[in-house]
């Protein structure tokens, strides 16, 4: 290769690199650039899906959704129960997983407070006491009375609560699909 | 190739390789490397350490081909490893107690190499290799203990999760890339998957291959000796002389003791694995069964155990700043300090902060598997009193058990020694507070207890003050010996007089 470099670096005339070396030493740095240009592109290529398909969850749209609990006639008021909703943003091989619950307190008809069982401390999950009206963690303690808000532990606030509604076929439904946290806000 | 003399023909094709590979050479050089005369029984726990990570890789490998990683099935694809496969249950049990073994290992060097100031010049790197190796391992059992995918896993992930959720700005986005979406489900699991199987592991293998680089490169460290300092000017010059005049070659000699060592803790660990069998699963991940009470494994307890007793303003920064701030100053360990005294008798700030670590790290570990502040979510409905709490009561007192019972009052608190320890034990309540003191304290709460003045009537709060009223001591000492000493040291704790009932 360098033979055929050589002779063909007559034409090179008075640039800088008029020596057959100098000749060389482009090819090889274009072919060096052309290479590193290359790999960079084509890593940048399969890396799209790598790295997307991993960070995709955290691009996703807002995965809540208003999901019917049950008929709102038939809480009775002055009663916190658990109820059960099957996540929106599921997978088929959810299993068990695939389901949440909550506790619905309905405070008179078609009034209500729905809390997630996820203590606010940690994520623990909470029980109701329909004696005492108190939800306690069985984790670290914390306890919150029967309107969610905290009554002592370490939670730094009271529990998280759904949105809900009552739709027009007369379902309580909550807006839920996110496990929820105190990025909540709610 | 072809000779008639077997032997011959042996060398020959042995040095057909070698001439072709180096392999001989390498060999040569990492096992018939020169190692000081002293290294002895203290040098044993690193070799242990790889020596389970081993048993992991091939028990985990087995594992791989008969777990299933999908949340639908992963529980069931475990018990039936332990009942249907032959010898599953044994090999999970290994798996188990070989991963606890590992970690044991591997703190055991981590305390013996900051014990010795082994992480001076030249092994600073060794030593941050090794707290890379540190940070893999305990990710490892981490995510080894999600791949159980029982209730305690699925709470795990809960807490986990509520925890990068805590980072300002980007938790909700972390918390959904750790997830794989916006709940703990099948996507979770998957993730942990591939952590557990290929990430880590992997990992693992890459750095171990560097740490034993650098330790044939710097050689093995001499046993500290007061007085002999390091200096990264002479140090090298004056180890390579001594190792060369008094060393002896690291196989046979010193493996020896790694051989007994690592056999006897092999065969421990069998031992123990066929008696206590696999660990878990225990419920299954329901998220919708709400009596779960989930504890991590015993090498997390310590966080649970710190999570319960910190102050609450400090528990986010500390949740977020705390690991990584731990983990640079672990790793900057060398750099703070790579020269000067090894020997333990010349730094007893070292040998001070070790035993500060080991000793907190144990106390909040045996707290872990106590748990105090947790209350007994059953113990309302199924802890009984002693008949001592319920004889010659009038029926306002026995209305008052009642409520003390049904109100879940026993969940925090203990009487006769049974029931939560959250709140006081109350055999002798009524020898601290008078009967306006415990209708204020029930009513209002306060000393982490909440307020019952919402949930009791008067007559249900006025039965319950009766009921309390009557436990002065004289229950217990007339009915059950030596609870009212154990009652009497209780009180004498100054805290115990503010917490109220």
């Amino acid at each position: 290769m360098s033979e055929s470099d050589s002779t063909n670096s007559g034409g090179c005339g008075d640039c800088p690199c008029k020596d057959s070396g100098g000749v060389n030493e482009n090819r090889r740095g274009f072919l060096f650039a052309a290479g590193t240009t290359l790999m960079t592109i084509g890593g940048a290529l399969v890396a799209v899906p790598i790295i997307g398909a991993a960070v995709a969850p955290a691009a996703a749209r807002d995965p809540n959704r208003w999901i019917p609990l049950a008929k709102s006639a038939d809480f009775r008021p002055g009663t916190t129960v658990l109820k059960t909703f099957l996540n929106p943003v599921s997978a088929p091989n959810d299993g068990l997983t695939a389901s949440t619950a909550c506790y619905v307190r309905c405070l008179e008809p078609g009034k209500f407070q729905v809390f997630a069982v996820n203590c606010a401390h940690l994520g623990c999950p909470v029980e109701w006491f329909d004696q005492s009206r108190l939800f306690m963690c069985p984790c670290h303690g914390g306890v919150y009375y029967e309107d969610g808000s905290r009554a002592s532990g370490p939670p730094p606030r009271g529990l998280f609560e759904y949105m809900w509604r009552i739709s027009t076929d007369g379902n309580l439904e909550i807006l839920g699909g996110r496990l929820p946290g105190l990025q909540e806000g709610t | 190739m072809q000779s008639r003399n077997p032997r011959r023909a042996l060398l020959e094709s042995l040095r057909w390789i070698d001439e072709r590979t180096g392999l001989f050479w390498m060999l040569r050089k990492s096992v018939f490397h020169r190692v000081p005369r002293d290294a002895k029984w203290w040098y044993v726990f690193g070799s242990a350490t790889m020596m389970f990570f081993t048993v992991q890789l091939a028990s985990g490998i087995v594992l791989a081909t008969l777990y299933a990683p999908s949340a639908a099935d992963a529980y069931q694809s475990l018990v039936y490893i332990d009942e249907q496969v032959p010898l599953g249950w044994f090999l999970r049990a290994i798996h188990g107690w070989s991963s606890n073994a590992m970690c044991a290992m591997m703190l055991l060097h981590l305390a013996q190499v900051f014990l010795h100031g082994t992480y001076k010049y030249p092994r600073e790197l060794t030593w941050v290799f090794g707290v890379f190796l540190c940070l893999a391992t305990l990710g490892l059992a981490f995510t080894g203990q999600i791949m159980r995918w029982d209730a305690d896993a699925y709470w795990g992930l809960g807490i986990g999760a509520a925890i990068v959720d805590r980072a300002p700005g980007i938790g909700d986005q972390l918390r959904a890339i750790m997830l794989g979406g916006p709940t703990i489900s099948g996507a979770t699991l998957t993730r942990f998957f591939a952590l557990h199987v290929f990430i880590l592991p992997g990992a693992t293998i890459a750095l171990i291959g560097v740490h034993l680089y650098l330790v044939l490169r710097n050689g093995i460290s001499e046993m500290p000796k007061p007085g002999q300092i390091v200096d990264p000017a002479t140090y090298r010059e004056g180890y390579e002389s001594r190792v060369h005049k008094s060393g002896v070659p690291f196989y046979p000699d010193a493996a020896r003791r790694d051989m007994v060592f690592c056999g006897a803790m092999l065969i421990a660990v069998v031992g123990v694995a066929a008696w206590f069998g696999p660990f878990g699963p225990n419920e299954l991940p329901d998220p919708t069964n709400i009596h779960a009470s989930p504890r991590p494994d015993g090498l997390f307890l310590w966080i649970f155990a710190a999570l319960a007793l910190l102050p609450p303003a400090s528990e986010t920064p500390l949740l977020l700043l705390g690991p990584p701030v731990g983990i640079a100053l672990l790793a900057a360990l060398p750099f703070l300090s790579n020269r000067g005294e090894r020997a333990p008798s010349r730094r007893p700030l070292s040998v001070l902060l070790l035993v500060l670590i080991v000793t907190g790290l144990g106390v909040l570990t045996w707290l872990g598997t106590t748990s105090p502040w947790s209350p007994q979510m059953a113990a309302w409905k199924s802890t009984a009193p002693d008949v001592a709490f319920v004889e010659h009561r009038t029926p306002l007192e026995t209305q008052g058990l009642l409520e003390f019972q049904f109100a879940q009052c026993r969940n925090c608190h203990s009487i006769g020694g049974t029931g939560g320890k959250r709140g006081p034990d109350l055999s002798t309540v009524a020898t601290r507070l008078s009967w306006d003191q415990l209708v204020r304290q029930i009513q209002q709460g306060g000393g982490n207890m909440p307020a019952y003045g919402k949930t009791l009537s008067s007559a249900e709060t006025q039965a319950l003050v009766a009921f309390l009223s009557t436990l002065d001591g004289g229950t217990l000492k007339a009915k059950i010996p030596g609870a009212l000493e154990s009652q009497a040291a209780l009180d004498a704790s100054p805290a115990a007089g503010d917490r109220g009932p």
